[in-house]
């Protein structure tokens, strides 16, 4: 009789339709379609840069004092900056080095994040919660750009070492999250059951306490993903970040800074571009967090 | 008999949800007369929460209301304008819920909570009352509620308060603007069983004293038993069984009801009687014909085609069932 | 005589210190559960009921007393036990909302404890759907979530899970308090089957009495912590001595004549349960209690063997025998 069952497939995992209800309940709210089109919508241009941009080669050293400063037009329709550079292209690879930023700061930040967070609230009230989370404490106790700006200057001012400040700084607030997460889910009847079961210490912290820290987890690094491009910039702003002539928003943002008012367009679209990707995010981060709202009632 | 005080039929509720929609209420019909005690009784999810919200309009933003005549004497509240619905609340109908711990505010003093509702509820009937008047009133409500020391329970916060005296401090607020008919969704169900004791007690001797009418639901039979007048039974959405609570219990006619009361342990002994077999139908798909056809043991070939209505099947005692005519 | 017990709970105390005092949420209690029988354990909420069964799992370690499990101590949190005994001592929670992972399939949920304890190796789709008809599930629910899943479905997915290491003792914290009548009897009546197939001991503890009647060998009632009362089911009905037990008996609802006439008239029930913070002194019962002697509120009566089983800790009976 199994061996039927399996043949009808009533025995397979359904992920079709799990993945149906999810979108269900994240359409449900007409602005976290929009937070996913812009994401999606900034994360191709980025990856097709090349292809999109009018001027591709305006991304690296190039210079064209013959058309430096112009204003929008049809053929550079955010202008030009002050060496002549497509500012539309500019943006656009500008994108790249946002997302990756974002991409890299998340994917060291989270896992150990994660990790110790689940230790520190399974455990907790025991030594090995009180050592997590004081140093935790104390890595959110400094200010991330006093952080940032100390490590760029016993180091070099370079995106690499603007990642990894950022990194350091960011970690614990994983930790915190899966922290108040874990300690009270341990008091959860399902996890008390694998424990009167004799389920290992792994078992029960990844396999029954982290599913249900997922979608609070998968909410934070979409807001987060926000929150780094915007301090990115601002360390680039104050050039700690990407170097001259890395197309980054926040360089870029700091370079026409001069030029204001007049040679407003360097300045005023990438910003705008910062506004939008931070905003798609952030509405992007709201849909997730209505998924997972929804299933926990 | 004394006069109709809320007639409802017809009544329609569907709730849009993932996949579909769900068509919980079916046609429920039911009849409260002035200075009656009603029982709704039904396990949970068949809809009696649901049909007590339709009856005070406020169910939750995803329903639908296809159907609906409610009359609260003789006007119909689908139609009346927010003005008439707030006087409406503020003076007639009230309800109770079942969690006093959420139907309270935590963050504001019982006198806070309290003297609102006087307040407004006085308001509307058209009397101004002073600071001291509404103090007054309000300890009075919390006396006539059996609540001890009651300009103490006024300064409190709820969480100060115990489960029982929170489940009275609600029956103070509801008996504020409940001047006809009072709403009591399950009251007892969250207390202990002493406590609950104590409170529908109270209850009852509030409403026989105040000859207000009471709608009490609940899913436990014997607490309707010894409080009604009249129970109804609900089953999936739909009114299967309507009759005067002693006869409901001596002579009951619905395959349901009857599965409902034997199903309940009995203090005399006896072992535990096999219960009802499969479970609730789907409120997406429900069977075309009686709701309750896939589980009852009694079924025919009409039942699965044909919705049955409800048919009198002694005084005062209506059943909907083919078994008993149709 | 410790034969015929497979559990005996001697002296079991358990303190919670919390930042107000101390409250003694198990005060000093002990009773057996015999080989094959039903022990119940009713009470109210704060009564210190499914403590007890908590600390029998091992959930919590006891502030001091002894549990014995077939002549064994095991009176260590579920940390320190060894995981053979583990596999004999299993439980049952109230709510199967919470009781069961809402990101674990019915298959991973009952498949857990066969791995853990090694029952079966490799694919464990025939023994989960053995388990799944033990309970009365069709197979089909085996690739489904918790949560599209019925109460009463839940609860049964909830009690394959504790059949699965083949158990021989069960604690039954309030399995169908949380479930509407007509599948709790259907709940009841499945594991009172499967107790006589497999031989198994339960602890029930419940708040519902007459569920209790229906189900239990014995009774033991408790009110803060304490064990005020503890009889055979049939003495425990016709011939309830504590004014507490008759209380809670007055205070059931019931549905037939029968029923009616079995409750105990004089008592009607007043006074709320006090804090675990500040129980009274003497007898806890004394400020709620319609008989109350002078002695109550300053001394605590002492357990009485009054009729042969029967147990009763209040000084009316104290005084008569004296």
């Amino acid at each position: 009789m199994l061996e039927k069952l399996k043949d009808l497939g009533i025995l397979s995992p359904r992920k079709a339709e799990d993945y149906k209800k999810a979108w269900y309940k994240f359409s449900r709210n007409p602005l976290s379609v929009a937070g996913l089109v812009i994401v999606i919508v900034v994360v191709a241009l980025a990856i097709l840069a090349p292809y999109v941009t009018p001027y591709p080669h305006h991304a690296e050293y190039y210079v064209d004092f013959a058309n430096a400063n112009q204003p929008p037009s049809l053929a550079h329709p955010f202008g030009t900056d002050q060496f002549g550079r497509d500012v539309l292209t500019r943006i656009i690879f500008g994108f790249r080095y946002s997302l990756m930023m974002a991409a890299t700061v998340l994917a060291i930040v989270t896992p150990p994040g994660v990790i110790l967070g689940l230790i520190a609230g399974y455990y907790r009230d025991r030594w090995i919660d009180t050592v997590i989370m004081r140093i935790a404490d104390i890595f959110v106790a400094v200010p991330p750009l006093v952080l940032a700006l100390s490590i760029c200057a016993v180091l070099e001012p370079n995106i690499f070492n603007a990642m990894m400040a950022v990194s350091l700084m960011w970690w614990p607030w994983y930790t915190r999250l899966v922290y108040s997460m874990a300690s009270s889910l341990r008091m959860e009847p399902f996890v008390q059951a694998a424990e009167i079961i004799g389920a290992s210490k792994i078992h029960i912290m990844f396999k029954e306490i982290l599913p249900n820290c997922l979608g609070a987890i998968l909410t934070k690094v979409t807001l987060d993903a926000a929150w780094v491009i915007i301090l990115g910039s601002a360390l680039s702003f104050v050039g700690l970040g990407a170097q001259p002539p890395t197309p980054d928003l926040g360089t870029m943002l700091s370079d026409g800074a001069k030029y204001m008012p007049t040679i407003w367009w360097i300045t005023v679209f990438p910003a705008i571009a910062i506004a939008v990707i931070v905003l798609g995010f952030n509405l992007l981060g709201d849909g997730i967090r209505d998924i997972y709202a929804a299933e926990a009632r | 008999m004394s006069s109709t005080l809320l007639n409802v039929e017809e009544l329609q509720v569907h709730f849009k949800v993932y996949g579909g929609i769900l068509k919980v209420l079916n046609d429920v019909a039911l009849t409260v007369n002035e200075k009656e005690k009603v029982g709704l009784i039904g396990e949970s999810g068949c809809g009696k929460t649901t049909t007590m919200k339709a009856i005070m309009r406020i169910l939750p933003w995803n329903a639908i209301v296809p159907k609906a005549k409610i009359y609260f004497k003789g006007k119909d509240i689908m139609k009346m304008s927010d003005s008439e619905l707030k006087r409406l609340r503020r003076r007639s109908i009230s309800m109770i819920f079942q969690d006093p711990t959420a139907a309270l505010n935590p963050v504001f003093k019982i006198r806070d909570q309290l003297f609102d509702i006087v307040k407004y509820a006085n308001l509307e009937m058209g009397k101004n009352l002073s600071k001291k008047e509404i103090e007054e009133e309000a300890i009075r409500l919390l006396r006539e509620a059996a609540l001890p020391e009651p300009e103490r329970i006024l300064d409190s916060y709820p969480f100060q308060l115990s489960g029982g005296m929170r489940q009275r401090v609600c029956i103070a607020m509801a008996l504020a603007s409940a001047h006809e008919l009072l709403i009591a969704d399950e009251p007892g169900t969250s207390l202990d069983v002493t406590i609950e004791d104590q409170i529908l007690r109270l209850l009852k001797q509030i409403v026989e004293e105040k000859r207000t009418s009471i709608i009490l639901i609940s899913h436990a039979l014997g607490a309707v038993k010894g409080f009604v007048d009249r129970v109804y039974v609900m089953y999936a959405g739909c009114i299967v069984e309507s009759a005067r609570t002693p006869d409901l219990f001596r002579e009951p006619l619905h395959p349901y009801t009857k599965g409902l009361l034997a199903a309940v342990p009995k203090l005399t002994g006896g072992g535990i009687p096999s219960g009802i077999k499969g479970r609730v139908p789907d409120y997406m798909n429900p069977p075309l014909g009686c709701r309750f056809v896939t589980r009852c043991e009694y079924a025919m070939p009409i039942c699965e085609k044909k919705q049955p209505r409800m048919i009198k099947a002694g005084n005062d005692h209506e059943v909907a069932c083919f078994l008993y005519g149709e | 005589m410790s034969s015929e017990n497979i559990l005996e709970v001697i002296n079991l105390k358990k303190y919670f210190k919390v930042s107000k005092g101390i409250i003694k949420a198990v005060d000093d209690i002990s009773f057996n559960v015999k080989y094959g029988e039903t022990f119940g354990l009713v009470g109210e909420s704060g009564s210190g009921k499914s403590t007890t069964g908590h600390i029998i799992v091992g959930l919590y370690a006891p502030t001091s007393g002894k549990i014995l499990f077939e002549g064994r101590d095991i009176s260590m949190g579920v940390e320190r036990r060894p995981l053979a005994l583990k596999k004999k001592i299993q439980m049952v929670f109230q709510d199967p909302a919470t009781s069961l992972n809402p990101k674990r399939t019915v298959r991973q949920i009952i498949e857990l404890p066969l791995k853990v304890h090694g029952i079966c190796h490799g694919d464990t789709t025939q023994k989960v759907a053995e388990l799944l008809q033990m309970v009365e599930l069709p197979v089909e629910y085996m690739e489904r979530y918790p949560t599209e899943l019925g109460g009463g479905e839940k609860q049964m997915v909830a009690i394959a899970r504790a059949l699965a290491v083949n158990p021989s003792f069960i604690v039954l914290d309030e399995p169908t308090s949380a479930l509407d009548v007509s599948i709790q009897a259907k709940i009841i009546n499945m594991l009172m089957r499967v107790q006589k197939e497999f031989n198994l001991s339960y602890l029930f503890i419940t708040h519902n009495l007459s569920l209790m009647r229906n189900v239990a060998s014995r009774v033991a009632i408790m009110y803060l912590g304490k064990i005020v009362e503890l009889a055979s089911t049939e003495e425990f009905f016709y011939n309830p001595l504590h004014p507490y037990t008759k209380m809670l008996l007055s205070s059931i609802p019931v549905i037939t004549d029968e029923e009616e006439a079995m409750k105990p008239k004089k008592i009607i029930s007043t006074g709320e349960i006090p804090g675990a913070l500040n129980v009274p002194p003497g007898c806890s019962f004394h400020p709620r209690c319609p008989e109350r002697l002078e002695v109550c509120d300053k001394i605590e009566p002492c357990m009485l063997e009054i009729a042969p089983g029967h147990f009763v800790k209040c000084h009316l009976y104290n005084s008569a025998r004296a």
